[in-house]
């Protein structure tokens, strides 16, 4: 049983019927004790940092997520989802992450050329660093093959912990990892047949 | 490097996709989903829906249509007709789509744009803009094409976006139904006056009106048609496969 975390951000109903699409059995819930008993737990979000970190805090479900982490279970974050594990994100000042990645959140804008456009929308390719092993949850899917992106902040991490990126401009952070935590900035929900294919393939980590 | 997208456009009415379409393999070729579903198999990087019912039983079947394209089609969905207030964009987020489209609705309330990107975020919220050449400058329409606004489109999209629309979907009336190309100069001054990604609509007839269309306007973000797909003129596949032999970013499926 996959647990979809359930902390009152965003639409989860296409991240269900994705699982759904793979034959993986998912729930959304905001219940720490179902939360602690899956296989695998999914964190999910959109909209602003500070606002999804309250909300996670108030509900308790950062312990929760915490928890999970340490009990070595397969966690992966989506989008913002995927934001929320940094150590801290610098959208509309400054606020606490679940510290689960080494990273800062960051706005993208600095970053990239005047004529980019932020948001970052759109279907991007991903590429892997040539000198380290393709990350487990990339292992159905190709370097070149493309997935969707919505963000105007991105993860600024250390190389170790980036396992893909995407060129815009430079090349941004598009996903990231530490032990059995895992972050991907774009959605995997709808980027069609390769979205399922990391979606599997986080369904067969042990 | 982001690709650039190609998204079908499909009208709904009573629950089925209004325009004639005839597609090999495809036995039901009014049902949304299905046909959804076949785009998204052909490589389409988008899908919109245009919910062109009146009634209120219409737009109940529109929602429950949409809900099964989403739990099944796992690309990006956007959900325009009839969005008049923020109620509707709930509406329509709750059956999954991902971005809702804004046109008579803005135009009629200018601040619906600004409380949409406030709650849902700019990337939610799309302004579709029919505009035409009236007196040597480009005027908005309203009620589907048919009303002169007298609003300058170029002024209504800078404050559309200033308001928080994140991203703009432009469809000239002077070249749509045409099939004789993008309307380049709107667009080119639509893409000069905003940062925000423009979506081209209107006078798509062949595979090589695309090519102009990137090869020309760079900053142009997508092509959107309806017809020349649902009637298989331009094949998605195929459409993918020049535009990229030709250089320009595309996510080709093999």
């Amino acid at each position: 049983m996959i647990a979809i975390v359930d902390y009152g951000v965003g639409n989860l109903f296409s991240l269900q019927s994705s699982f759904a699409a793979i034959g993986a059995e998912a729930c959304v819930t905001g219940d720490a004790e179902k939360i602690l008993a899956a296989d695998r737990v999914v964190l999910p979000g959109v909209g602003a940092f500070g606002d999804a970190a309250a909300l996670l805090k108030s509900t308790g479900l950062d312990e929760t997520v915490r928890e999970a982490a340490r009990a070595g279970k397969p966690l992966l974050g989506i989008c913002l989802g995927m934001q929320l594990l940094l150590e801290q994100s610098l959208e509309y000042g400054t606020h606490a992450g679940l510290g689960l990645v080494p990273g800062t959140v960051r706005p993208i804008r600095p970053m990239i050329p005047a004529e980019y456009k932020v948001p970052h929308i759109g279907w991007n390719a991903l590429c892997f660093s040539e000198d380290k092993p393709v990350h487990p949850l990339f292992s159905r899917i190709r370097p070149g093959d493309c997935v969707y992106f919505v963000h105007s902040y991105y993860a600024d991490s250390p190389d170790e912990a980036i396992i893909a990126r995407a060129e815009y401009g430079p090349l941004l952070t598009a996903a990231v990892a530490r032990d059995n935590v895992m972050g991907v900035q774009f959605h995997p929900e709808k980027s069609g047949a390769v979205g399922l294919s990391i979606l599997r393939a986080f369904c067969e980590m042990e | 490097m982001i690709t650039k997208r190609i998204i079908p456009c499909l009208d709904v009415k009573d629950g089925r996709v209004v325009k004639g379409v005839n597609f090999l393999g495809l036995s039901d070729v009014s049902s949304p989903v299905k046909l959804a579903k076949f785009y998204s198999d052909s490589g389409a990087d988008e899908l919109v829906f245009y919910d062109i019912t009146a009634s209120v039983e219409g737009r109940a079947l529109f929602t429950d249509i949409l809900t099964q394209v989403a739990s099944q089609i796992f690309i990006p969905l956007t959900v325009g007709g009839g969005i008049q207030t923020l109620d509707d964009f709930d509406r329509v987020l709750k059956c999954g789509a991902d971005k809702v489209s804004v046109n008579s609705g803005a135009i009629r309330d200018p601040s619906l744009i600004g409380a949409a990107a406030r709650r849902y975020g700019d990337q939610c919220v799309v302004l579709s803009v029919d505009a035409k050449r009236v007196d040597g400058s480009f005027h908005v329409f309203a009620k589907g094409g048919r009303e002169d606004t007298g609003m300058d489109a170029i002024q209504w999209i800078r404050r559309g976006v200033a308001e928080g629309a994140g991203e703009i979907v432009l469809n000239s009336i002077d070249t749509d139904g045409v099939k004789k190309g993008f309307d380049l100069e709107m667009l080119a001054a639509v893409c000069d006056a905003v940062n925000v990604p423009v979506i081209a609509s209107g006078g798509a007839g062949c595979e090589q009106d695309f090519v102009t269309l990137f090869e020309t306007l760079p900053k142009v973000d997508a092509g959107l048609a309806a017809s020349i797909f649902h009637f298989g003129e331009v094949s998605i596949p195929e459409l993918k496969r020049t535009l990229a032999r030709r250089g320009i970013p595309m996510r080709v499926l093999d």
